[in-house]
């Protein structure tokens, strides 16, 4: 769908991309601190959300537990900055690579098993590492999680993390949307349409499967890093099962089947709780109501829902002319 | 009574006495949460809030008894009941609209239910922890084994268990309702071509299913403190059970209600720090030797 947009109106697409970046680049020089701070979480919910979205939306694969991977990539990267002499750059680097790692692990194990069943597993797997972060005080700090993490100097001021985490998620963006238009994007999208015919054309569909899982695990965890680097915490709510549900809604509120889609839902998901934290204490109970509303009536999500309008105006149009 | 103990040791004994007592609860939760899934093919994650909001309203009716006997027996008979009222309201408005959906769409729905419910019973009942009295005639010991002391309540809950599930038994196997509903949850289309109402039946299944899920609620919140959040740890346990035991079975929500009681008790003996790891890898092991869990699912 979003493909053949894509190359249809390119140039235009790309001009409005590249004008968006320049925005994104210029916020600090106007807005207050907090809201730099809150961009940059809108963020890096967003890379982890497009991260699910190359295995849900475009793989079709029920990874229900995505939350895991994210926390483990903060994890990975406080533990390397708190507990180790490395230079903080590599632990950048080792938080999402453990992220992939813990991927591929469970995805071997997890792979066998199809739709609710993968789904269900990997619940159980993800909650079965929260329970040993949660109950680990000497090494994760258990409950309480790690606080006040040491990182570089030039990324402690609110901007210099926001440029960052900016930067970060585009190269990552960029790299996930170069793999979803690679052959093997393609390969995992029909894999997602039709399994059986794929295993028929002789595609090896576990291992794009668990490549996809790789990948997307990679990203988020690198979305955890991220975290660190804004936020100079990790707690163990950042790998459990409600936060995995919540990414969900804002691949669905953005749009499953689009490549903005999610980053779309995340920031709208990320702005509307700042808002309404602001007034109720009620956040969870306005979420629930949003998430039934898009449910019954934009099922495609955001994106999807502006996709139809516009296919269905240049239908009349065709119609007229 | 002696060569018990020569086997076993009292303090063994007396923590899988605990360990069944939990699985007690949590079979009589997870089978109800294993009886929608079977029939209605809703992963409902709305049924562990369906569990706090039974412990909350045995608090009430307690509360407003003074915390007598009569008020607990009054709250074990009402909290289900209110709660299947609540399911009743929910199933009818809004998810007998989505039952063709895909499951993605079903879990998110029923978790977005869930987060209502949750925010809705904080404003109800306030974010302060609660505390159900155990009722007088169910205080303090008795002794198993010879000199074994194990809490009265306890030894009730032992009972109710085998109560549940024999009247479990009796509702899906022997009435009408339960054999409609087999019969649907096999072919949903064949059942309403002979002019049955299957929206209907959805109905009360899903009904029965919070019902149990509200009898849960009430039976744990005298041993518990009542608080906010009791229903996020319990739903990822009841559906682990769920698929542990095979999805729809409610002899494989028994088994697996076993399993997961016995080893997290257990587990706390062995490893207290990471007593929480052991049902959990025991649900794991499960899957990986059986992807589809022990029992026959209906799916």
């Amino acid at each position: 769908m979003v493909g053949n947009n894509m190359s249809k109106t390119g140039h235009k697409k790309y001009i409005s991309l590249y004008i968006g970046i320049i925005i994104l680049l210029l916020f600090p020089l106007v807005l207050p601190r907090f809201y730099i701070y809150l961009l940059s979480i809108m963020l890096l919910y967003g890379l982890a959300a497009t991260s699910l979205n190359i295995v849900l939306g475009y793989g079709g694969i029920f990874q229900f537990h995505h939350a895991v991977f994210y926390g483990i990539g903060a994890y990975g990267t406080a533990l390397v900055l708190t507990k180790t002499g490395f230079s903080p750059w590599l632990g950048f680097i080792i938080g999402p690579l453990v992220s992939a790692a813990l991927s591929l692990i469970m995805g071997i194990i997890c792979i066998r098993l199809s739709k609710l069943y993968f789904g269900m597993l990997q619940i159980s797997l993800g909650s079965l590492i929260w329970a040993i972060v949660y109950r680990w005080y000497s090494f994760t700090g258990g409950d309480d999680g790690i606080h006040g993490i040491p990182i570089p100097e030039l990324l402690q001021s609110p901007n210099g993390a926001y440029y960052f985490t900016l930067i970060i998620t585009i190269i990552s963006l960029w790299l996930m949307y170069r793999i979803i238009k690679s052959p093997f994007g393609s390969i995992l999208q029909g894999i997602r349409d039709n399994p059986v015919r794929s295993e028929m054309i002789g595609v090896n569909v576990k291992k794009h499967q668990l490549l996809a899982l790789v990948i997307a695990g990679f990203f988020a965890g690198v979305a955890g890093m991220l975290f660190v680097v804004v936020d100079n915490t990790v707690f163990p709510d950042m790998m459990f099962w409600t936060l995995s549900l919540e990414i969900l809604i804002m691949c669905l509120l953005g749009g499953l089947f689009s490549f903005f889609g999610p980053l779309l839902g995340a920031s709208v998901i990320v702005a509307l709780r700042t808002f309404v934290s602001t007034f109720t204490v009620y956040w969870a109970l306005v979420l629930g109501i949003i998430m039934m509303l898009v449910i019954f009536f934009l099922p495609n999500g955001i994106l999807g829902y502006v996709d139809e309008i516009i296919r269905r105006k240049s239908r009349t149009e065709i119609v007229k002319g | 009574m002696d060569f018990i103990y020569s086997v076993i040791s009292p303090g063994v004994l007396s923590q899988i006495l605990v360990g069944l007592s939990r699985t007690v609860i949590l079979f009589i939760v997870s089978s109800g949460l294993s009886l929608i899934l079977g029939v209605l093919r809703i992963p409902n994650v709305a049924h562990g809030s369906l569990y706090m909001i039974g412990a909350y309203m045995a608090f009430s009716i307690s509360h407003v008894f003074g915390g007598s006997d009569m008020g607990f027996w009054l709250a074990l008979v009402g909290a289900p009941l209110g709660v299947a009222l609540v399911s009743l309201i929910a199933e009818r408005g809004l998810f007998q609209y989505l039952y063709e959906r895909e499951h993605l769409m079903l879990l998110l729905l029923t978790f977005a239910v869930s987060l209502v419910f949750g925010d809705l019973v904080k404003i109800v009942w306030g974010a302060e922890y609660k505390s159900v009295p155990v009722p007088q005639v169910f205080q303090g010991f008795v002794l198993l084994f010879g000199n074994l002391p194990f809490p009265r309540y306890n030894t009730f809950l032992l009972v109710m268990g085998p109560l549940v599930a024999v009247a479990l038994w009796l509702i899906v196997n022997k009435t009408k309702i339960g054999k409609i509903s087999r019969a649907a949850a096999v072919d949903r289309e064949m059942v309403d071509a002979v002019g049955i109402n299957v929206s209907w039946v959805f109905g009360m299944v899903f009904v029965i299913g919070c019902l149990l899920a509200g009898l849960g609620g009430a039976l744990v919140a005298p041993t518990v403190s009542v608080t906010l959040g009791m229903d996020h740890t319990l739903i990822i346990e009841a559906f682990l059970i769920v698929i542990m035991g095979g999805l729809g079975n409610i002899w494989g929500a028994l088994l697996g209600a076993l399993i997961f009681g016995l080893t997290q008790s257990l587990g706390i003996l062995i490893w207290p720090q990471f007593g929480i790891i052991f049902p959990y890898t025991a649900v794991v092991v499960v899957l990986i030797f059986r992807p589809t869990g022990l029992l026959k699912s209906t799916w």
